[in-house]
């Protein structure tokens, strides 16, 4: 069970300020038990989106974002619909949000932050994905986790430790900055680097209690 | 040498030259504060290192404080690695208190690289957030805006390192550390002239003081080591086959005189130079003699 939250309106606003048509993407998997992706939560957030001036190519549920291949061949349907957007703004953990930005050239947004992931894995387990941080970093990065791919989780850029784009520390890892810096070099969008990110918030790792009270939870009980 | 700071020396735009002490692991200090003054009237300032390479040793913080007992002026350099926000913001109240002026604000090495590598790696805040947090300690704020009774006042200072790749990454970073608070930079270990020249034209518009870091050679084999392993530094074949043709008697010889042709080299580009001579304290005088200074 991954517990998500939504992220304040106002902040998925400025992550879209230079996004002109979004993709909405919502898991129909853990992150629908939290109500960050069900349909009530999508149309909301489509409503409040048109109403701020941006258009809304299309919007769709699939379960269980966090397999790779499903996700590949479930967006394929909508190519059209994808052609017609910028970008995509994910309702899933973070690893959803990581599988979309793999499997589509779109930039892709998250409208929620992960909390934690309660004990369940999520279903790309070739690699470590996300770190629940509570603060999803994976709009100013389009797609690469910060925390899970630098050893010092570091949020404003790369340390200078790096050697031929892999990380001093876990020396077989590629620096996470690096590839950061690499994807958004080439989509343009180097300026998202610019702006100082403030400390991270680790309150934010532990769930709180209302969160926890899902059917999922209960039924674990 | 005047009485002036560094802070104001750099902005009278006089070139400064500095060092550094690496604090011993023990307590035995005291040799390391007379190699200091050997070369204390060529030196404008001593950076004391925090756990120079996340090796446990002496604190930077207490070797500042006597080195400001015996009139030089201390850098005090503190790293992200081993102290939370709230330690870290006491930790700069502290160094105010105990008469240090100068910060030098760094992310620091993982521990994994260090002699304890099972150690928690801490990273709370990072360079950019440390040097946001002691601007904000001067303002008279706490990181979580509360007032502080006193304020301190701080020269701030970070590090950039020019051989990096991709350049442009370290340059959005370094634009960020001005924008949080650095007035200064030092840099990592300059070997080669042209590009440290296409660096230094790279941030000319960001008008900050520069000073170039010159680490002594000790051997070919160190060389070697950096070029493999540490980032942005590449020594040129040209120094490595010097070392490797000298003796060890001459070893040192050999060294002083590369260090003194990159200063030489590196004088009108940048605004200070920074020695770091890892042991080698006392070929510092004569590495300045070389150089002109």
């Amino acid at each position: 069970m991954l517990y998500t939250e939504m992220k304040d309106f106002e902040e998925i606003k400025k992550l879209l300020e230079s996004e002109e048509s979004v993709f909405l993407l919502g898991c129909g998997g853990c992150a629908e038990v939290c109500r960050t992706s069900d349909e009530k939560t999508i149309v909301e957030i489509e409503e409040k989106l048109k109403n701020s001036g941006k258009s809304v190519s299309g919007k769709l549920i699939i379960d269980f974002m966090c397999s790779k291949q499903l996700l590949a061949r479930r967006l394929a349907r909508f190519q059209d619909d994808l052609d017609r957007s910028t970008a995509i703004l994910v309702f899933s953990c973070g690893i959803g949000i990581q599988c979309a930005g793999a499997v589509s050239d779109k930039v892709v947004y998250p409208a929620t932050n992960t909390i934690s992931l309660g004990g369940f894995q999520g279903l790309w387990p070739g690699e470590e994905r996300c770190a629940q941080c509570g603060t999803c970093y994976l709009g100013i990065t389009d797609g690469i986790c910060p925390i899970t791919f630098c050893a010092k989780e570091l949020v404003n850029g790369a340390c200078g430790g790096a050697k031929d784009g892999m990380c001093e520390i876990k020396t077989e890892k590629e620096c996470g900055w690096v590839l950061i810096y690499e994807r958004l070099k080439k989509i343009g969008k180097l300026d998202l680097l610019r702006e100082i990110q403030q400390p991270r918030d680790f309150k934010k790792i532990e769930p709180d209690a209302k969160l926890r009270k899902t059917i999922h939870f209960a039924i674990d009980r | 040498m005047d009485k002036k700071t560094l802070k104001e020396k750099l902005q009278e735009k006089k070139f400064v030259i500095t060092s550094e002490i690496g604090p011993p692991k023990g307590t035995n200090i005291e040799p390391h504060l007379k190699e200091a003054e050997h070369i204390k009237d060529k030196v404008d300032a001593f950076n004391v290192t925090d756990l120079q390479s996340s090796v446990m040793r002496l604190g930077s913080l207490a070797t500042c404080r006597l080195l400001f007992e015996r009139g030089f002026e201390p850098v005090f350099q503190l790293t992200c690695r081993d102290r939370n926000r709230l330690a870290l913001q006491s930790d700069l109240l502290s160094a105010y208190v105990l008469g240090i002026r100068n910060v030098l604000c760094i992310t620091g090495d993982h521990p994994f690289l260090g002699d304890h590598p099972e150690a928690k790696p801490v990273f709370d805040l990072d360079s950019v957030s440390l040097l946001r947090v002691a601007t904000s300690l001067m303002n008279g704020k706490d990181m979580m805006e509360n007032e502080l009774d006193g304020k301190p006042e701080f020269f701030l200072g970070a590090v950039v390192s020019p051989g990096y790749e991709p350049l442009e990454m370290q340059l959005i970073k370094m634009e960020k550390k001005i924008e949080a608070g650095a007035r200064f930079f030092q840099t990592q270990a300059v070997y080669e002239l042209s590009s440290f020249e296409k660096f230094m034209n790279a941030v000319e518009k960001y008008r900050v003081p520069i000073l170039g870091g010159i680490v002594l050679l000790k051997t070919a084999g160190m060389a070697k080591y950096m070029n493999e392993n540490v980032a942005g530094v590449c020594v040129p074949e040209k120094y490595i086959k010097m070392m490797a043709a000298a003796k060890k008697e001459e070893r040192a010889k050999v060294s002083i005189q590369i260090a003194a042709e990159l200063i030489k080299g590196m004088k009108d580009m940048c605004q200070g130079i920074h020695i770091m001579p890892l042991g080698w304290e006392k070929y510092v005088p004569s590495v300045l003699e070389q150089s002109g200074f």
